[in-house]
């Protein structure tokens, strides 16, 4: 027994001479991607993993990415947050500290997101959100950024979209209270309507998990809202919609979204219920330029699927690193020294063409770009663009 | 007042599908002793039956033009199948042989419930299926108050399901014999019943009705997940224990008595307190009646 372990550590170490002795090929960087692959959002993490992979296979094709005259492959290593808040933080410790990445790309979901960009910042590993708006995923984090836009913008976007498009005054709210980014939403449109002039006529909630909304939106009805804001995941609203036709909700209050509602499964839950809605976004693919037109064109070729937003999103978080690589002139080959190069890199990116628009990054690390508001189509499948609002804001 | 009925109407719906379900906690309670913690599980696998079923008898059924009813009633009868037949060999392969420790058959069935919802994950993955109604939808309106057929088939359904079940514990010999193992199980056996069919019987019985759940809750809330069955699950034992675990009719009013107040709690106080106040409710219930409304008070044998 003794002999044969003797044996094992030998052939062990061997082994490992061999790999430390074989020919290197280019020099590798690691990139973190830290998706929900399961959970309650299977669709976003698909399409930020997707995405990441052939943005990766794009750099990687093309020679890798030149730092300083030196080539260099990206490996992704992929982890699976669960769509939870523990797993997502649990997911950046050992992508930062195990797998030793340069950059984290991820998590999408801010629930998953600021608990992820905490353990980014105390580690300080540079890290790119593709998808969370909530303004707690950066706030006094310099080594976080995002390449979407903020909620209180986009929430406040939406607040004089639905006053002004419908002559309205009365709105009501429903959202979630377990969750970061509905919650956060749910107050700033609340802030802004009532900023604007408005009444807040309803304010209801219910907690993660929910599937009965009926009590909730009877009280909407009889409140006398002309304008329902319902900042949820594309899993909940056709709950929600269709929940609200049932009971006679929609005959007269509009039902608006926000970026949450976006994703190809949400015709497919919601079907013709949620035709004619309005929901605000980070892109519209029918007035998309060229850029944008060939990245979709060949993500579907490539996964069989159109993008949603996340795997524009996530694409631009790829090249943004891409571009801070850039920046940021040379690597070391000392982690620290060049994770924190890469995070001024990222800082001083200017007018970066993306696919899901132009962005710059604030000193807070947040982008300013424009959005987009679109309106559900089911019975053609697709989501048409109705309205582009610029950067600004409404404190 | 239209806003009351409104809400009566919401609170039906929600209650009829938490009583179909707290039954079947209730029935294995009752001649077993023991909670069936994989019971939510099993209605979560009797709602992919179903929409597995419908699937399989439209393209069956191809453009036969066979109306919505038929195929409705078609697949509740084989998610109602193919449900016992999961249940049974639940019990069977892990409860059987722990009948006589009653903590250890406790953890079996939290792991049953566990393996349940993460056999479907493998097999069906983690997205979302939209349920297709069997139901053509049509919002009636009476004075005020919309009521959908789906809503109406749900409360009918479900109402039925439960009045078959009372005939059958009240009218037949099986029946007899449930109440009787739940009365006294040492004395049973020596009437020359056979407790083990009993068991398979109520088993069969409670799992075709959370199938029945499963396509209904399907029908109300149209997506369909592999954990849909645990916070649903924990409802129904709630209102199992309210009612008085044990007995049917506790089983049936502890679920209206649920649905009412979580409806009325909603739509009272703001809804963000729904949840607390709902259950300090059902604790004040229990506090009042440990038993349950309709359990009796524990029988201490010497």
């Amino acid at each position: 027994m003794l002999r044969k372990l003797i044996l094992l550590m030998v052939v062990l170490a061997l082994s490992g001479i061999a790999t430390a002795c074989a020919p290197t090929g280019p020099a590798e960087i690691l990139v973190g991607v830290n998706a929900e692959l399961t959970g309650a959002i299977p669709m976003v993490g698909a399409a930020c993993k997707n995405a990441a992979e052939m943005a990766a296979e794009e750099i990687n094709a093309a020679g890798g990415l030149e730092i300083g005259g030196k080539k260099y492959k990206i490996k992704l290593v992929i982890a699976d947050n669960e769509n939870k808040p523990e797993s997502a933080a649990a997911a950046a410790t050992k992508l930062i500290t195990q797998d030793k990445v340069l950059i984290h790309i991820g998590a999408n979901a801010s629930k998953n997101a600021i608990p992820a960009s905490s353990v980014c910042n105390e580690l300080q590993c540079p890290m790119i959100s593709p998808w969370s708006t909530n303004p707690n995923t950066t706030l006094y984090k310099p080594w976080v950024f995002r390449a979407c836009f903020i909620d209180s913008f986009q929430a406040g976007v939406n607040a004089q979209f639905g006053m002004e498009e419908f002559n309205a005054t009365k709105g009501a709210v429903l959202f979630d209270i377990g969750s970061d980014a509905c919650y956060y939403q749910g107050f700033f449109f609340k802030n802004t309507w009532e900023k604007l002039g408005g009444q807040i006529v309803a304010f209801e909630t219910f907690t993660t998990g929910d599937k009965d909304f009926t009590a909730q939106l009877t009280k909407i009805k009889e409140s006398g809202a002309e304008v329902l804001y319902v900042p949820q995941y594309y899993d909940e609203v056709p709950l929600i919609v269709k929940q609200a036709n049932r009971l006679g909700v929609t005959e007269k209050i509009h039902i608006i979204g926000h970026d949450g509602w976006e994703s190809p499964d949400l015709c497919k839950l919601c079907g013709a219920d949620c035709n004619g809605l309005y929901f605000t976004t980070h892109w519209a693919v029918d007035i998309a330029g060229e850029k944008t037109q060939a990245f979709i064109k060949k993500y579907k070729e490539k996964y069989g699927v159109d993008p949603d937003s996340v795997a524009g999103l996530t694409y631009d978080a790829m090249y943004l690193f891409a571009k801070a690589a850039q920046n940021c002139g040379k690597l070391t080959g000392n982690l620290a020294t060049d994770r924190k190069c890469i995070r001024d890199g990222l800082a001083a990116i200017k007018d970066f063409e993306g696919v899901t628009g132009t962005m710059t990054p604030t000193e807070q690390g947040d982008m300013i770009k424009s959005v987009h508001i679109v309106k559900i189509d089911c019975d053609a499948g697709v989501f048409r663009w109705y309205k582009t609002v610029q950067p600004r804001t409404f404190e | 007042m239209t806003y009351v009925l409104q809400q009566l109407i919401n609170a039906i719906q929600l209650g009829s599908i938490y009583a179909l379900i707290a039954l079947g906690y209730s029935m294995v309670y009752g001649v077993l002793r023991f909670i069936n913690f994989a019971h939510g599980d099993i209605f979560m696998v009797g709602a992919f039956l179903s929409y597995f079923a419908a699937l399989l008898i439209r393209r069956l059924a191809g453009s036969a033009g066979i109306p919505n009813a038929l195929i409705f009633l078609g697949s509740m009868l084989l998610a109602m199948l193919g449900t016992a037949l999961v249940a049974l060999s639940i019990e069977k392969i892990a409860y059987r042989p722990l009948r006589k420790y009653r903590l250890s058959v406790v953890i079996t069935a939290l792991g049953m419930g566990v393996f349940l919802e993460h056999m479907t994950l493998v097999i069906v993955g983690p997205w979302r299926i939209s349920f297709q109604p069997l139901i053509s939808e049509k919002v009636h309106k009476v004075a005020g108050v919309s009521i959908s057929t789906t809503q109406l088939v749900i409360i009918f359904v479900s109402i039925l399901l439960m009045l078959i079940l009372e005939f059958i514990v009240r009218q037949t010999k099986q029946g007899m014999a449930m109440r009787a193992i739940s009365y006294d199980r040492e004395a049973v056996p020596l009437m020359g019943v056979n407790v083990d069919h009993i068991v398979t019987l109520t088993f069969a019985i409670a799992s075709c009705l959370a199938a029945a759940g499963g396509l209904l809750y399907a029908h109300a809330y149209p997506i369909i997940e592999p954990y849909m069955g645990i916070m649903v699950g924990w409802k129904a034992f709630i209102s199992a224990v309210v009612g008085g675990i044990g007995v049917i009719r506790g089983a049936m009013l502890g679920g209206y008595i649920l649905g009412f107040v979580e409806i009325a709690a909603g739509a009272i106080f703001p809804s963000r307190m729904r949840d607390l106040i709902s259950f300090v409710v059902l604790m004040l219930v229990l506090l009042a009646k440990p038993t349950g409304i309709f359990g009796l008070p524990l029988r201490q044998k010497v």
